[in-house]
């Protein structure tokens, strides 16, 4: 079990050149390939795909004019926010409004470090893996209120304000989840809890309040990443757009971006957790060669991440949006308590059946 | 020396980096011919009434400080929970034990979580409709 550059350096022990470099080096080539060749196309294809969806659930056509299809939609879209002016009011805090596209783009990025894409294709191989996901991303919290005080804009102070109030409640459930996936798996490690999943028992089926976190844990990571039916922060029809009102240009594009990137990481993370990972259901990927091996539980795990994806913008297009009061009201005095109690749950279906899931007594059964 | 935090340190400082980097490439591509009105604050296209560093509800700050409690709660409950397998496959008695540790656990936090519930801190429109409002500080007398 290693990272991605310790793998690279191993490929590449016996060549001559790129043998003698140190595993950093490595390190440095893996982040940049990770944000040029999927993060940055990953986000802006996203985009394009919400688009047509969004085209298709409301009867419309959606993008067709740039390329075939629309498809390159996302590349003009990229150019023309780098061609725009960039504006910084007068009257906002220019130091702190400067930094809070930085402090997102930093807790959006940082987060994809963790996620194991395959066995061994995981950026940084954390022992505490989960918990450094759950505190990178609870920074976008600092960026949304920085900008929205910073900006000195009506608009702007009460969407950053309601995003601090919303991020930082569902944070709870959030994280209550995460907690429960870690009693059954006893490890931080997210390629560990891939492992222990294995073809059979993925987590998602262990036990039924672990089927009722898995639900709370999409819901309310809805609500953390600002999405509809939760986006009351950027609600367009009340707030202009929220905590990015006053943001132009690129800096405004920093903050679209972002906010794609934590959907999939959002994804990622329910995928690793709750769904096993790189492993198909019956049939057991880690016995074929590296060649093919690699691909295909990339392949396993993306299509899984993208089908979870493609759920959110559904649900994006199809549901109206919540009330603040409502929102918080969900929070507190549904999702808390229920997650509590799948917590309580599942630490007592561990104690009264010594660890073992549904899968795992139900194959206990035919083999005695 | 290489650990796997050495791959973190990089990714935050690639990271930092990067969004400068692209402001400093679009630096040569984009115009820049600022005017007053355009660098004035956007309020619907009206002039800006005021500032907008105003003091704000309250009801923020219980919120962000149930976060803080239940956020530590959490963050202690993190090594309780690594070891949870461990001791619930080793023995029955030890499996209690931990159990019975967390339910304790659980249950100081849950007396607070209670209180604020029927406090009514978890309603957003508190106060509106239950409290009267003591008439001396109502502002009649103002008008």
């Amino acid at each position: 079990m290693t990272s991605l550059p310790e793998f690279l350096k191993e490929l590449f022990e016996s060549w001559p050149l790129l043998g003698i470099l140190p595993v950093w080096f490595y390190s440095i080539v893996a982040i940049f390939g990770l944000l040029f060749l999927f993060l940055f196309p990953f986000a802006g294809v996203a985009v394009y795909v919400e688009r047509k969806i969004a085209g298709d659930i409301q009867a419309r056509i959606g993008p067709n004019v740039v390329g075939p299809y629309g498809i390159l939609q996302w590349i003009a879209d990229a150019l023309k926010l780098l061609l725009k002016e960039d504006i910084i009011p007068t009257n906002a805090d220019k130091k702190l409004f400067i930094l809070s596209p930085m402090l997102i783009f930093i807790s959006g990025a940082c987060a994809y470090a963790v996620i194991p894409f395959a066995d061994n294709v995981i950026l940084a191989n954390l022992n505490i893996g989960i918990f450094y996901l759950l505190a990178i991303t609870s920074m976008v919290t600092l960026g949304l209120i920085l900008g929205g005080w910073a900006s000195n804009n009506k608009w702007s102070l009460l969407g950053g304000l309601r995003a601090a109030a919303q991020v930082v409640s569902y944070e709870i459930p959030v994280a209550l989840s995460i907690l429960t996936v870690v009693l059954v798996t006893g490890t931080l490690d997210m390629a560990q809890i891939v492992k222990m999943q294995g073809p059979f028992y993925w987590n998602i089926f262990h036990n039924p309040f672990l089927f009722i976190s898995a639900c709370i844990y999409y819901i309310a990571a809805l609500a953390e990443a600002n999405r509809t039916p939760f986006d009351i922060p950027e609600a367009d029809s009340e707030l202009v757009s929220g905590y990015n009102t006053e943001y132009s240009g690129m800096r405004f594009a920093i903050f679209f971006l972002i906010e794609y990137a934590e959907c999939f990481i959002i994804c990622a993370v329910a995928t690793t957790l709750f769904l096993g990972g790189w492993h198909l259901p019956f049939f057991d990927l880690s016995s074929l060669t590296l060649g093919l091996r690699i691909p295909l539980q990339i392949m396993v795990f993306m299509t899984k991440s993208i089908l979870l994806l493609l759920t959110m913008m559904w649900i994006r297009w199809t549901l109206p949006r919540y009330r603040v009061d409502q929102l918080m009201k969900l929070c507190w005095e549904v999702f808390v308590p229920f997650s509590f109690a799948c917590l309580i749950g599942t630490a007592f279906w561990m104690v009264l059946f010594k660890g073992k899931g549904i899968p795992e007594l139900i194959l206990g059964l035919f083999v005695s | 020396m290489y650990t796997q935090f050495t791959t973190i340190l990089l990714f935050l400082i690639i990271g930092a980096c990067m969004v400068p980097l692209i402001l400093l490439v679009g630096r040569y591509l984009r115009p820049a011919n600022p005017d007053p009105k355009k660098l004035s604050t956007y309020e619907c296209g009206e002039l800006p009434k005021g500032n907008s560093w105003v003091q704000f509800n309250l009801r923020f700050y219980v919120i962000a400080i149930l976060f803080l409690i239940f956020d530590v709660e959490i963050a202690f409950m993190f090594p309780v929970a690594v070891t949870f397998r461990q001791w619930v496959t080793s023995s029955q008695a030890k499996g209690v034990l931990i159990f019975s540790e967390i339910i304790l656990f659980i249950a100081i936090l849950l007396i607070g979580f209670v209180y604020a519930w029927t406090k009514g801190d978890f309603e957003w429109i508190k106060g509106l409709q239950k409290k009267q409002i003591d008439p001396r500080f109502r502002g009649d007398d103002l008008k």
